[in-house]
């Protein structure tokens, strides 16, 4: 054959098979829908204040998604010009229920992705059979680093940081605000994630300002309640600052308590989760509180297209601003739209398999309305983000709270570097933090 | 002094929560030997209730003195209404079958109604603060004290004192001593025992929600409150015998004083020292401090 003839024939073929790519590219109408299992708390005492917003988080980016109506590079529709189809399930019960429900999700009802779970509980128990399923699972909230730091995992991400973050961050913020700290104290409920906090606080503390000592160490059970007790020996205390992750409802009574006796008066309240609760508390909530969202959301993020679209989409909606959880639903979201359409991209043709958008899930950059998303640790299993702190006032004119003087944390300065253990890396003094 | 001071009076305001939450858990066991986990859904249903009429009340600018007042009696009337609903509804329907088959009734209720809180509150939580914020505070030495907290332990005296008065003194007292000591006897005598039931259930339900009413200023009033006062007014109530009016008293003060010393004292003590205390003296009687003699039935 003449090579001129070969030539054309091969950019024939080729053109042939490019434009057969692009067809099969862009789904049919009539696809099957990319099918997500969103698990978070619909019911008990989690669901107002993380359940609930963040299930709105899920209904409001994926309407968008689908609609193709995100911002750039968002704006395709669904995942890779599939539609979404997502099934809400309830977090609530025992972990063997979770679990239960997390095999129906993706045996009996063959979810493509599950994204999901609040309770460190919940991630812990359901990273072993993800892994056993081979299913693609997105964590968007938990905050333990146990995760990936227990054991290397396939199947398993969590965009969002881990919660060693909010910790280090609070302490480095604290001083920062008050660098000549002598005591503190601390009040966190009696549970894994209170009492991690707290070892985590203390330990960032003992890093930064080995003159500061814990005068108080109060572990009062979960929802308990009644804090006057607590209060009491807070105010018999001469701290300088009270260290909480309390949340929901055992930090709005323990403000409503602690309101009525004067203690913000006597010590700030440094809150790492305070933010899902300034919506609701308004001017309850003291003037100088140190507010934490579990990494820059809400009134912490950053001014950027994502964080304006998410904030204006969710309001219009719902009434009332996007709490932390909710941005971190959007962010894992994103993330997996992200990965899925890079394996898409990178197999040519049709849907991509778990495995091909778990290999593109590995390592990827992406933005989010909270700020840009590194999965730079557990294998690229983890993300790492920014991070920042404010300090509450209420605005009597706009009736509502605001978080000032914000201070703003790069992720390598809060993070433990990759392959490194988060409790070791406290232990020896957060060596090699990029602050 | 500073500290013992504390311990009294927070133990105090401990005490009047437990013995407002548990009075009524108590008076149904005594009078109809049921251990009632509606009780706690009565709490949560309470306090519901106060945060609803909070928002009545204060959105429309009314006076502060009303509102508690206000709160207390629509949390009570809610109280009332979901008593009768259950007691001629379901549990008149168990009584005399075993006492395990009626605990499950009543925790089947007690989840089913965790279930009706979300389809008429919603998953949100609420808010009821303003009697405790119109309160105010007092200043004693270091220690700042809310006035709302001391009228919580007036309020527990009253209570308590009424209670007391109402058994022994009042005609309608003495026929449910007789039921609670032999209802079986009572009956032959005439007390129409049926109707005996009702009532003490109706009072208990109230207690419960007044219980809630109460709390819900201190608390955010949201999901689950229900689960959490269960387990501590059934500590309370084992510790003063079960049935026993005074029992629950001294048993609210036991839990409040020893909890609050452990928090001041060892704080890491705080959760242990309620039950080991309930141990404690459930090793020396088995029945409770204020547990009746049991006359052997043949």
């Amino acid at each position: 054959m003449d090579i001129r003839w070969s030539l054309v024939a091969s950019v024939a073929l080729s053109l042939a098979y490019t434009g057969g790519a692009s067809a099969q590219q862009a789904p049919a109408a009539d696809a099957p829908p990319v099918k997500l299992g969103i698990v978070t708390f619909l019911s008990g005492p989690a669901a107002s204040p993380f359940g609930v917003p963040s299930r709105n988080g899920a209904e409001i980016v994926i309407e968008a998604l689908n609609a193709g109506k995100a911002p750039a590079p968002y704006n395709t529709v669904g995942f890779g010009g599939t539609k979404i189809e997502a099934k809400y399930v309830d977090e609530a019960g025992s972990t063997a229920q979770v679990v239960t429900e997390f095999r129906n999700l993706v045996q009996r009802d063959k979810m493509d992705a599950v994204v999901g779970y609040i309770s460190s509980g919940s991630c812990l128990a359901v990273t072993p059979v993800a892994e056993e399923l081979q299913a693609l699972t997105v964590y968007f909230d938990c905050g333990t680093p146990r995760i990936f730091e227990e054991k290397a995992r396939k199947y398993v991400f969590r965009p969002p940081p881990h919660a060693t973050m909010d910790n280090t961050a609070a302490a480095r913020f604290l001083l920062a605000k008050k660098k000549d700290i002598k005591l503190l104290s601390g009040i966190n409920q009696n549970y894994a994630w209170g009492q991690d906090s707290w070892r985590d606080f203390v330990g960032a503390m003992k890093a930064l300002a080995p003159k500061a000592a814990v005068d108080k160490e109060l572990m009062p059970k979960l929802f308990a309640g009644e804090y006057g007790a607590e209060i009491s020996t807070l105010l018999t205390s001469k701290s300088e600052a009270l260290h909480t992750s309390f949340w929901d409802g055992d930090l709005e009574s323990f403000v409503y308590q602690s309101q009525a006796r004067g203690l913000s008066r006597r010590m700030p309240i440094l809150g790492t989760a305070v933010e899902s609760v300034i919506w609701r508390l308004k001017d309850k909530l003291p003037d100088g509180t140190i507010v934490g969202a579990r990494g820059a959301n809400g009134p912490l993020a950053p001014d950027n297209a994502y964080s304006r679209w998410f904030k204006q989409i969710y309001t219009e909606r719902y009434n009332s601003p996007p709490n932390y959880p909710a941005y971190q639903m959007a962010l894992s979201l994103l993330g997996l739209k992200v990965a899925w359409e890079s394996a898409q991209k990178k197999k040519g043709s049709g849907k991509p398999t778990t495995d091909e958008v778990v290999a593109s899930f590995e390592g990827i950059s992406f933005d989010a309305p909270s700020g840009l998303v590194r999965m730079a640790l557990g294998n690229g299993h983890q993300g790492i983000q920014d991070t920042a702190y404010g300090i509450y006032k209420f605005n009597k004119q706009k009736n509502e709270g605001e978080v000032v003087d914000i201070m703003r944390f790069p992720a390598e300065c809060v993070n433990p570097p990759a392959g490194q253990n988060a409790d070791d890396w406290i232990r020896d003094g957060m060596k090699g933090a990029k602050c | 002094m500073l500290t013992a001071f504390a311990i009294v009076t927070d133990g105090l305001v401990y005490a009047a929560y437990l013995f407002l939450v548990a009075v009524g858990l108590t008076l149904i066991f005594g009078v109809m030997k049921i251990l009632n986990v509606t009780h706690g859904s009565f709490y949560a249903f309470g306090a519901y209730g106060a945060a609803t009429a909070a928002g009545i009340w204060f959105d429309r600018g009314l006076p502060d003195a009303g509102g508690f007042l206000f709160m207390a009696l629509f949390a009570m009337a809610i109280g009332l209404l979901i008593g009768i609903i259950i007691e001629r509804g379901t549990l008149r329907f168990v009584y005399g079958r075993d006492e395990v088959v009626v605990v499950l009734v009543t925790y089947a209720i007690f989840l089913i109604l965790e279930d009706v809180i979300v389809l008429i509150w919603g998953p949100r939580s609420y808010a009821a603060y303003q009697p405790m914020v119109a309160a105010g505070s007092i200043d004693v030495g270091d220690l700042t004290l809310s006035i709302y907290d001391i009228g919580l332990v007036v309020l527990a005296g009253v209570v308590a004192a009424a209670g007391r008065w109402a058994l022994k003194y009042t005609r309608y007292g003495r026929l449910l001593t007789v039921v609670i000591f032999d209802r079986e006897t009572a009956a032959a005598y005439g007390i129409n025992v049926t109707v005996v039931y009702t009532v003490t259930f109706l009072i208990g339900a109230m207690l419960g929600a007044l219980g809630g009413a109460v709390m819900a200023p201190k608390i955010s009033v949201t999901l689950g409150i229900g689960v959490e006062v269960i387990v501590l007014a059934f500590a309370v109530v084992a510790i003063g015998g079960m049935g026993s009016v005074e029992g629950a008293l001294i048993g609210a003060l036991i839990v409040g004083i020893s909890r609050a010393a452990a928090v001041h004292l060892v704080p890491q003590l705080e959760l242990f020292v309620i039950y080991a205390v309930m141990a404690l003296v459930l090793g020396f009687r088995p029945y409770g401090l204020f547990s009746q003699v049991q006359p052997r039935k043949i």
